[in-house]
């Protein structure tokens, strides 16, 4: 589904990625962890095409298509969707509004029918159930006054709402209560499909209890360093990043 | 020597006078032959003038207008496709600034409302605008001003009896079409609201096709004790018409004047407001956004004067510059001695939506009273590049998303805004200049 080779990318001069390779099948969920600094929003916001970060080497296939030459919205249309780790508050852009503007954008760009606002509403009742978010929550500004564990919530909320085949959640749990952890790993569990895969950049094992990995990849200096299954992670929890550095030289993708 | 602007519109002044409305009353022509010579000497305000200073008028010194339309009471216009949704009661038309009776809807005025063109005031009882005709020569007239004051040929005189609630809006529709020539036409206002009255009045420029005419317009807004104004402006003239409106409000006690104004069309558009609170307890509450693009040239002055006790005025703007577009925003409140207890606020956001745009604000606040609650601010931004690429990333089309960001940041000037098919109308007339229209949800 998604085939990343050699990428390097760069930030304001500055390079970030240095030859990042890695290989995620369909219905596959892949963790990764790193210490902080390492890389791991860029590669979701390089993955996503957010401007400001540029591809200097290597190649991103999705789904036999060159991802990297598209724009962000194609890239959306195409499947992908990137949880933010720190979503925009939008003031004066009704939650609603917008939630229909992205879901039928996505259905135009695909040459799929536009839902008028009362299908719409029908679909976005259902998947806000499941998120057990008020429905308060949607005559608001986007994200506007949200608290923490709202805005990560409503992250998962428009994932379920748009169903993309690549889901790539940037610290989703960090900031979530215990409760909110269980409702974003339900949101996220009910999500997955032979079809649909997920690449989820975390900090902490505890979501990998509930989320189970296929593949753990430790990503640091924009490289992946390490790959194995959820053990990879347990240890990294047990020892740190330094056990990492000593134990053994950079290895390639899964 | 006198520029070809001014020698343009002084030629055959004598006998341009003499055909205006109200020529004969010896008061009349005194105060418009005065400001004629004013003008004439000292022509349009040059780059010195600090009221000037970010519109340059080099370009117009040159230019040559015909003054006054000779075939403006034949000219064809589709009176249904100017209607506004909401406003279907009184309606006072003007083409050029000459009154067109034919457009007009001025049967079965509600009680307590007078609304007559100028030009049949002046011929039924000219003493009462005495007052308003005769006082153009103030410190901060200018060659429009005077313009306006010497060869006015029409406007709209429209008075509120004390008490009076007039439910209906008014509609006050001055249009701009094309010419043979670039003309020049100029409209006088009155308006008063008697003690305790109430009133909304839309102010509706249009340019219906391509034009270059210069327009100058001067209104006197007066709202005596306890009376009401709700006061809704759509500036939509001809992309490269002039238009330039000098406003003259004055608030007596606990009057209250609600404006919303929509700045959109104009080559060059300037409008000055100058609102005196000299009641206690007035309260003036100014909302409004312009949005220049191609080469237009939008300016906006606001000069806020609390004189008496216990005022409160609000202002809020926002200003959208696209391409080339220019816009000038100029915001001063001044709080008298004496003036106590005053509140007054001011706002101005502008985002620039391309390089090539430029927008110049100025907040002015001095405050010679005790007790004031004042505060002022102006910012002049980018669209914010996270929020765009938030909603790109959920699919949303570039344009769409920045078309939806830029309505956001305009959303504040309409929100309040009480009359419910206006705040719409008004919201789509602004998405549709700005870039990115066209591509809804
Ligand atoms: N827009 C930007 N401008 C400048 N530097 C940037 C930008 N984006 C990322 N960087 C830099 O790139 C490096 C990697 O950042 P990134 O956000 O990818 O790290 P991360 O692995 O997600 O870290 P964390 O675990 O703290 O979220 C950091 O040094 C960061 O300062
Ligand atoms: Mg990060």
């Amino acid at each position: 589904m998604l085939k990343i080779e050699n990428l390097h990318a760069r930030v304001e001069g500055k390079d970030i990625l240095k030859g990042l390779s890695l290989d995620i099948g369909a219905g596959e969920v892949h963790a990764i962890m790193g210490p902080n600094g390492a890389g791991k929003s860029t590669l979701g916001n390089v993955l996503s095409g957010r401007d400001g970060y540029e591809v200097t080497e290597g190649s991103v296939t999705f789904m036999g298509q060159d991802l990297l030459a598209l724009e962000p919205e194609e890239r959306a249309a195409a499947g992908v969707f990137l949880a933010f780790q720190y979503p925009v508050e939008i003031p004066g852009v009704n939650n609603t509004y917008f939630l229909r503007a992205a879901y039928n954008a996505q259905r135009k760009a695909r040459g799929e029918a536009e839902l008028d606002s009362m299908e719409f509403l029908k679909i976005v009742r259902e998947k806000l159930k499941i998120m057990k978010l008020s429905p308060d929550l949607l005559n608001r500004a986007v994200n506007e006054g949200f608290s923490g564990g709202e805005k990560k919530r409503n992250e998962i909320f428009q994932m379920a709402l748009l169903e993309p085949k690549l889901a790539i959640l940037d610290e989703t749990d960090s900031g979530l209560d215990i409760d909110a952890l269980k409702q974003v790993a339900e949101g996220v569990n009910a999500q997955r499909d032979p079809q649909r895969s997920f690449l989820l950049i975390t900090h902490y094992q505890r979501l990998l209890d509930y989320i189970e990995p296929d593949y753990v990849h430790v990503l640091a200096d924009g490289r992946i360093v390490e790959s194995g299954d959820k053990e990879l992670a347990k240890k990294l929890e047990a020892h740190g990043y330094a056990w990492v550095a000593d134990h053994g030289e950079p290895a390639g993708a899964a | 020597m006198a520029s070809p602007f001014v020698e343009a519109l002084a030629a055959h002044a004598t006998e341009t006078l003499a055909r205006l409305p109200g020529a004969g009353l010896a008061w009349l022509d005194a105060a418009r032959r005065e400001q004629l010579e004013a003008f004439v000497r000292d022509g349009l305000p040059g780059a010195r003038n600090e009221a000037w200073k970010y519109t340059a008028l080099r370009a117009l010194e040159r230019r040559a207008f015909l003054a006054g339309d000779a075939d403006a009471a034949s000219r064809a216009v589709d009176i249904e496709a100017l209607r506004l949704p909401g406003v279907d009661g009184p309606r006072l038309v003007f083409v050029h600034g000459v009154f067109r009776a034919d457009l007009s809807s001025l049967d079965a005025l509600p009680e307590g409302l007078s609304l007559r063109p100028l030009s049949q005031a002046l011929v039924e009882d000219a003493e009462p605008l005495r007052f308003f005709l005769s006082r153009g020569g103030e410190a901060s007239a200018d060659a429009f001003a005077r313009l306006n004051a010497a060869f006015a040929t029409d406007g709209m005189v429209l008075c509120v009896a004390p008490g009076a609630q007039i439910d209906a809006p008014v509609h006050l529709l001055q249009v701009g079409v094309p010419a043979d020539d670039d003309l020049a036409w100029h409209a006088r206002h009155i308006v008063e609201l008697g003690e305790g009255a109430s009133l909304t009045l839309v102010e509706h420029h249009a340019g219906v096709g391509a034009h270059r005419h210069l327009g100058t317009q001067v209104s006197d807004v007066v709202l005596h004790a306890r009376s009401k104004l709700a006061w809704i402006g759509l500036q939509e003239c001809a992309d490269e018409a002039l238009l330039i409106r000098r406003d003259r409000l004055r608030l007596d006690a606990d009057a209250q004047l609600r404006l919303h104004a929509l700045e959109l069309g104009g080559g060059l558009a300037r409008r000055e407001l100058d609102a005196e609170l000299r009641g206690e307890g007035a309260r003036l509450d100014t909302r409004g956004a312009f949005v220049p693009r191609g080469r237009q040239h939008l300016d906006t002055r606001l000069d806020i004067r609390h004189v008496a006790k216990n005022t409160a005025s609000d202002a809020l703007w926002r200003g959208v510059a696209d391409q080339r577009g220019r816009g000038v925003f100029h915001g001063a409140i001044t709080v008298a001695e004496g003036a106590d207890g005053t509140d007054a606020a001011l706002s101005n956001k502008n985002l620039l939506l391309s390089p090539h745009a430029e927008i110049d604000t100025q907040p002015v606040l001095e405050i010679y009273a005790d007790e004031v609650m004042a505060a002022h601010g102006a910012t002049v931004g980018q669209l914010d590049e996270r929020s765009l690429f938030y909603l790109r990333s959920r699919g949303i089309p570039v344009d769409a998303a920045r078309a939806l960001l830029t309505q956001a940041f305009c959303r504040a000037a309409l929100d309040d805004l009480d009359h419910e098919a206006l705040r719409e109308y008004l919201g789509q007339r602004l998405v549709a200049r700005l870039p990115g229209s066209g591509t809804d949800a």
